[in-house]
């Protein structure tokens, strides 16, 4: 493997692009489980550091996952629907269609959370509620279920398959759910995924979109940054590692298995 | 119910959704940017007050540079990946992707325990070196979350080069140099131009690791930041915004002509 100067030295960057990713990762659990950062691991190890977190900040960590949830229902409500009817009018029209609703994976979110809030701001029931920060959510989600779904849709032979239903049939909205719906499940799964990992991890619309009554968990890891100490905002990032690196590795999974599908 | 009345319903979730949600507000902080004493000079006004104007330079050359560190680093180590199968790629792998789902604020503090008052490289070296709230702090931000996204759209596109290539290329007599200059850059460069412009994208518009680093540096996102809670200026906040939004909607749009396909976003 290691013939040449050249193999070396792409060894060497790889390896220290993975140190510069790794390190600070490790840094933190370590630090969110160390008694006393400043003195190192010799201090001993503790659970401490996680227990305050869970009374400081669990309502954001559920307040966290029921958005995730609530943007899941909401997605595959709009986002199934919509690649479907993409796919069966693929042309120029579906192609800006497409393009306008991925606006939000271009537009910064700072920048979408300002133009909702000019609009919505001023209405006082929904700008104080959570579904205000779920629109925001599933304006930013949306566009990947929809590009995963449409993927696999625009791959299967979705006509044949619906004219050999419609054949025997079946009306339009049974062809949706018994054939389209059903031969599209990796790419709903696949996008499914990719929605509730990124609802969670969600901060730049959530930061300007949250009430100091509904912090998200990410936006409480920007809290505890800035005002706790090292050891509780390491344990927080630690707590968010749990959730986040599993859903991470399903997603990848299940991206790779829809990919299959495509080729 | 014909079938063309069921797939018009299909699209109205959406379309209901996105003309609400989506349309509407644009339509609004287009036109709230208008909307100060200057009217539509903002925009004007924007490259002519040097604090604005230095803002924008700065936070252009900072993901300029991000962009082409992470497009070395990403191509070198996705290169490197795709054609050698060693015990502990795997991990490598995971290693590298991994930070592709952490928010902006998470990749701060990552750079925080690096290079803060209390981070690794202020322990470990004589000096005291603490670089995390500096220009180069953000620009170690910046290329964290960059690698992974680039790299993945360069590993997909390098799986895809025909080894024959290489293969004759030796045969003729090429050295390394000569078959990455002539064979590998050439065939990457779609995947390199759309993964460079997502990362300057991603770059121009983060938010959470500039909020959590940005002390004393301003970049475009945090100027928009105290413009709007700070100062009430909303004017300019739109303004800024609006900028913003089509710097990096334009730099995705020419990529996509290069390459189809977005590696999720975020930061």
């Amino acid at each position: 493997m290691l013939k040449s100067p050249a193999k070396i030295l792409q060894l060497a960057v790889t390896l220290i692009a993975c140190a510069f990713l790794l390190v600070p990762t490790l840094q933190s659990v370590l630090a969110g489980v160390t008694v006393n950062y400043f003195q190192g691991v010799k201090s001993g190890l503790t659970l401490k550091w996680i227990g305050e977190v869970w009374t400081l900040y669990s309502s954001s960590i559920f307040l966290s996952i029921w958005l995730a949830f609530c943007c899941l229902i909401c997605t595959l409500f709009i986002g199934v629907p919509a690649a479907y009817a993409l796919a069966r009018n693929p042309g120029r029209m579906s192609r800006v269609l497409e393009e306008f609703i991925s606006l939000p994976l271009a537009i910064p979110g700072l920048a979408l959370a300002l133009a909702l809030l000019q609009v919505y701001g001023s209405v006082q029931g929904f700008r104080a509620h959570w579904s205000f920060i779920l629109v925001g959510h599933v304006l930013y989600t949306l566009p990947f279920m929809v590009r995963s779904v449409l993927s696999v849709m625009a791959a299967i032979d979705l006509k044949t398959l619906e004219e050999g239903a419609a054949s025997l049939g079946a009306p339009a909205w049974r062809r949706f759910i018994d054939i389209a719906v059903p031969n599209a499940l990796p790419g709903v799964l696949a996008g499914s995924l990719t929605v509730v990992t990124l609802s969670i991890g969600e901060f730049n619309l959530t930061w300007m979109l949250h009430t100091p009554y509904l912090k998200t968990l990410p936006v409480g890891l920007a809290d505890s940054y800035a005002s706790m100490r090292l050891e509780i905002a390491s344990a927080y990032t630690l707590v968010f590692f749990i959730m986040i690196v599993p859903l991470l590795m399903a997603m990848q999974w299940a991206s790779a298995r829809a990919q299959r599908i495509l080729t | 119910m014909s079938s063309r009345t069921f797939v018009a319903l299909c699209f109205l979730p959406l379309a209901i959704f996105t003309l609400a949600f989506l349309a509407l507000p644009l339509v609004r902080l287009i036109l709230a940017s208008g909307e100060s004493e200057a009217g539509w000079a903002i925009y004007l006004e924007i490259l002519q007050k040097p604090r604005y104007l230095s803002t924008l330079i700065q936070t252009v050359v900072i993901s300029v540079l991000v962009t082409i560190a992470a497009l070395a680093i990403s191509t070198t180590a996705g290169l490197f990946l795709v054609r050698n199968r060693f015990p502990g790629r795997g991990i490598l792998l995971s290693i590298l992707t991994l930070p592709l789902a952490f928010p902006g604020v998470v990749v701060g503090f990552m750079i925080i325990l690096l290079g803060g008052r209390q981070g690794l490289i202020n322990q470990i070296t004589p000096g005291h070196v603490v670089f995390a709230y500096s220009a180069f702090g953000l620009f170690l931000g910046y290329l964290y979350f960059s690698i992974p996204r680039v790299l993945l759209t360069v590993m997909a596109a390098a799986e895809k080069i025909d080894p024959a290539l290489e293969e004759a290329a030796l045969t003729l007599g090429a050295s390394p140099y000569r078959i990455v200059r002539d064979v590998l850059l050439p065939a990457l460069m779609p995947a390199m131009i759309a993964a460079g412009a997502i990362a300057f994208a991603t770059a121009m518009g983060a938010f959470g690791t500039a909020f959590t680093l940005a002390t004393n540096i301003d970049v475009l996102p945090m100027v928009i930041y105290t413009e709007f809670t700070l100062s009430a200026n909303i004017a300019m906040a739109s303004a800024l915004s609006v900028v913003l939004g089509l710097v990096t909607w334009a730099m995705l749009l020419i990529a996509r002509s290069f390459a189809g396909g977005t590696v999720a976003a975020g930061g």
